[in-house]
């Protein structure tokens, strides 16, 4: 029905010039400025990541950078990948242009508000970007006290950056809740969302809970710096473990603000290539608010070597395999829905498939490190890189890629090139398996991480390591050029390509219409009805 | 030994003579494991415990991740797109599988919690008799002293990762550690122990050797430029040769007929100035010590001063009354750490640079 409105004007059309970009209070043209501002930072981010990898190709350190530089290179890779890319990445970018749209609604609750959380992303990252010009920072991206108290790096520019991207985060999971509970569609049953809503949701939920607690925490270390009041510093009679906990407190939640909304992606591109309606909608639902609440209280399992107590230590031990409980009923559930579904090999579905591989990975060595004894030796080695990296990258980044191909013709219209998409895919997929596997080898026979030199009996892996690195490179780099390269020239497409059910296909245009909907959509379908389904002989539950 | 495969076998190579600790360029054990699958060499009474589960739990990830994996394999072939109006089958959930695949993990991970959480608290409590060592963090080498021997002192450096920790085979040692800066860590692979080094307080970790050799050790907590040089070597020994060669190796006294300068370089190598001062003239995270000596310094606070013995041993007891302009004020004092001799060995020795 949309496809009769196709030569009316869309979202990109409606107005032009700079202003009515930097100045819109659409949802969708505030999604699109969060994607350019992501994948403009996963490219710094990743460029860092290259210099370290390949100063590691040799054990003596220095034979590329220096040790200072080192130190530099990995905490600017990992504050700015979680801060300015992860975070934002699926709830600013897709979420924001997507959740008014799967609801059903004409943009998100506040759209005000909205727009001042992209400015306040913005304005966030320029004191990352003043960072990087003055003296960069040397803490690791976890500010760890009293190192971050002496550092002689720019620490409070780059903590306040992160302060102040705390707000974004807060202000739009606030504006993703409101907008969930009150802008939903006639007919639209908290059973009828489609997952990614639920997802985003819970994101929402954490965000808004977690983050003014890093908030507070970095402004204690503000203070601590700037007026010399002893918090975490031992030297002017603070704790620096309290700071641990403040920290971990915010950031292990914050793990799942990452991770969830890749989880959301994960069952739409699952479903809607296999055509089969998700396996266990509740069951994946639910877990993700069973997630978010469990996330709040495993904070300690990155403290089991910190010097707390042996019976904290056990009991966030113990609530760590609490969550790995949910998390593995989703991989299951994404697996069943394949079960008898006409599974299409195109480009978003290889990433569906790669994240199953890649996050089942990332989620089953997680078991390693929950489990405390085995904990002890694996702490901060390369082990925990390599987990860390298949469930951020191998989950959050390899389902945000996947979700960008699968909702880049609603977004643009157009659809970029299959077999470029496809030969990327494989690149991804090599280089990520051969940067990080070995990184768990190199972990459990004990190479610490943030080692800028290192044994030489690990040369070889790291040689390894350095390969896969510049494979992704080239994997992100052919991304990059057809996406670009289909704006202009992609072939046009209808509303619905994918001949999904949710309302952003079935009841608007591609690209969308600068309202949304031709009034109001109602919903009578549950999101993943596929007409293929065979309904002749079996019961519809 | 159900792990045999995967470790590496014996570190047969231990050098018999006592080392001296600032014998020059003393190297990092070689070969900790004998393949990048296998697990560090094990020496200590946990390591096979701690194997054990890692194996354990890597036999049951493989095996889950095969079926998933075959299950998505098998799907994806089985049921791939052949036709653009294939049918697929309506089945929405099934409550007895998905209760199977709660369950089921959920009862392997109680597994899992409960054999780690043993492990962990017998590695929680040292016994009674165990041998009382402390050691100290600080930026980038590590201190270690015995109570029960007084004068004795080992400690690792950056420039040479040299004997930082020696212990008796079959005794049980409790490590009671701090730092004097920042946060380290301090690990031992084969001994699958680590505890972290905080500022401010004491933390403690105990092992008991199983094994005569030199292992690894590395700081595993990020604390700043040479963070991947505080690494240093263990080493065990047997227990007859244990306090004469500590002895040996530890004591940090005047030796007969010794220069003054002599001693002042010696203990400029073991007690970790070596670390941040070159003797060479190359800049360091501390001024050089070439060409120190009477030479007028300016200070971050705008003054300047001359270096005289007054002025060294002010910049040793309290580094940072007077920081030199483009250095950071991080070096930890050794108040109590070095005596009125030693400290005019290191004035003797400067002057001889």
């Amino acid at each position: 029905m949309a496809d009769a409105h196709d030569t009316e004007s869309n979202y990109l059309t409606a107005t032009s010039g700079l202003k009515s970009w930097l100045f819109t209070l659409d949802h969708k043209r505030i999604g699109l400025m969060y994607l350019v501002g992501v994948l403009t930072f996963f490219l710094v981010g990743g460029i860092f990541a290259l210099v370290l990898r390949t100063e590691l190709l040799t054990p003596e350190g220095g034979d590329f950078i220096s040790a200072v530089t080192y130190n530099k290179m990995f905490t600017l890779h990992g504050a700015v990948m979680v801060f300015l890319v992860i975070i934002p990445s699926v709830p600013g970018a897709l979420g924001n242009f997507l959740l008014p749209l799967m609801v059903g609604a004409k943009d998100v609750a506040f759209p005000r508000l909205n727009l001042l959380s992209f400015w306040i992303y913005t304005l966030g990252s320029m004191f990352f970007l003043f960072t990087l010009a003055a003296g960069q920072l040397d803490t690791g991206w976890t500010f760890y006290t009293p190192y971050s108290n002496t550092s002689g790096t720019a620490v409070i520019s780059a903590t306040f950056g992160a302060f102040i991207l705390g707000f974004s985060s807060i202000l739009t999971g606030l504006n993703f809740i409101v907008t969930v509970h009150k802008m939903r569609a006639p007919g639209m049953t908290w059973n009828k969302m489609p997952l990614m809503v639920w997802a985003i949701y819970s994101t929402s939920v954490i965000q808004i809970l977690a983050t003014p607690v890093l908030a507070i925490t970095l402004l204690l270390l503000i203070v601590e710096r700037t007026l010399m009041v002893g918090i975490f510093d031992p030297a002017m009679g603070g704790d620096p473990v309290l700071y641990q906990h403040f920290f971990w407190f915010y950031s292990h939640p914050a793990v799942y603000i990452m991770i969830l909304p890749g989880f959301g992606i994960e069952s739409e591109l699952i479903a809607v290539h296999s055509r089969k309606h998700i396996f266990g909608y509740k069951a994946i639902a639910l877990s993700s608010v069973a997630i978010a609440i469990i996330s709040f209280v495993v904070w300690g399992h990155h403290m089991f070597v910190s010097g707390q107590s042996e019976i904290a230590g056990i009991v966030f031990s113990f609530l760590t395999f609490a969550v790995a409980v949910p998390t593995a009923i989703k991989v299951f559930s994404w697996v069943a829905t394949l079960y008898k579904g006409s599974i299409e090999f195109n480009t978003p579905m290889l990433y569906g498939l790669m994240f199953l591989f890649t996050f089942t990975i990332g989620g089953l060595t997680g078991i390693f490190l929950g489990a405390l004894s085995v904990d002890v030796h694996l702490h901060d080695t390369y082990f925990v890189v390599a987990h860390f990296h298949y469930v951020m990258m191998g989950g959050t980044i390899i389902a945000f890629v996947g979700g960008i191909h699968h909702w880049w013709p609603k977004m643009f219209g157009v659809m970029y090139s299959e077999k470029w998409g496809k030969f990327a895919a494989v690149f991804i997929f090599v280089g990520f398996n051969m940067t990080f596997f070995n990184q768990f080898l190199l972990g459990q026979q004990g190479m610490p991480r943030r080692y800028w030199s290192y044994v030489p009996q690990f040369q070889q892996q790291h040689v390894l390591s350095t390969i896969g690195g510049y494979l992704l490179l080239i994997g992100f780099t052919i991304i990059a050029i057809y996406l670009v390269h289909s704006l202009r020239n992609g072939k046009k497409v209808g509303s619905n390509p994918w001949n999904a059910q949710s309302l952003e296909w079935t009841h608007t245009a591609s690209p969308p219409i600068e309202h949304n909907f031709h009034g109001q959509p109602r919903v009578e379908n549950d999101p993943y009805n596929f007409p293929e389904i065979d309904r002749t002989g079996s019961a519809h539950h | 030994m159900i792990l045999s495969l995967f470790t590496a076998p014996e570190n047969a190579d231990a050098p018999a003579a006592a080392a001296e600790a600032a014998a020059p360029s003393v190297p990092l054990p070689p070969v900790e494991t004998a393949h990048p699958w296998a697990m560090p060499t094990q020496a200590s009474t946990f390591a096979e415990s701690t194997d054990n589960l890692y194996l354990f739990i890597t036999a049951l990830d493989a095996f889950f991740f095969i079926l998933i994996m075959a299950a998505m394999g098998y799907f994806m072939w089985k049921y791939r797109r052949r036709s653009k109006d294939q049918k697929t089958s309506s089945i929405t959930h099934s409550g007895i599988i998905e209760f199977l695949w709660s369950a089921i993990p959920t009862a392997l991970l109680l597994v899992i919690f409960v054999w780690a959480e043993c492990d962990y608290v017998k590695q929680s409590v040292a016994p009674a008799d165990a041998l009382d060592v402390r050691i100290t963090g600080q930026k980038w080498y590590w201190t270690v002293e015995y109570p029960k021997y007084p004068g004795v002192s080992l400690s690792s450096s950056t420039e040479e990762p040299a004997l930082t920790l020696m212990v008796p085979k079959g005794k049980p040692v409790k490590v009671t550690m701090t730092s004097t800066d920042v946060i380290h860590s301090f690990y031992v692979p084969a001994f699958r122990i680590k505890k972290d080094a905080v500022p401010g307080r004491y933390t403690q970790a105990w092992f008991e050797a199983t094994r005569v050799g030199e292992f690894n050790l590395f700081c595993t907590e990020y604390c700043g430029d040479f963070h991947s040089q505080m690494t240093g070597v263990v080493k065990v020994l047997e227990p007859e040769d244990f306090e004469a060669a500590l002895k040996r190796a530890g004591v940090l006294e005047k030796g007969e007929g010794e220069s003054m300068a002599d001693y002042g370089q010696r203990i400029y190598k073991r007690r970790g100035c070596v670390a941040c001062h070159s003797v060479d003239g190359k800049d360091g995270t501390g001024p050089t010590w070439q060409g120190l000596w009477d030479k007028t310094e300016s200070m971050i606070d705008g003054s300047t001063a001359k270096v005289d013995d007054q002025y060294i041993k002010t910049s040793i007891l309290e580094p940072n009354k007077q920081v030199v302009s483009g250095y950071a004020p991080q070096m930890p004092s050794y108040q109590g750490q070095l005596d009125d001799e030693q400290i005019t060995a290191v004035i003797e020795y400067i002057k001889t640079l």
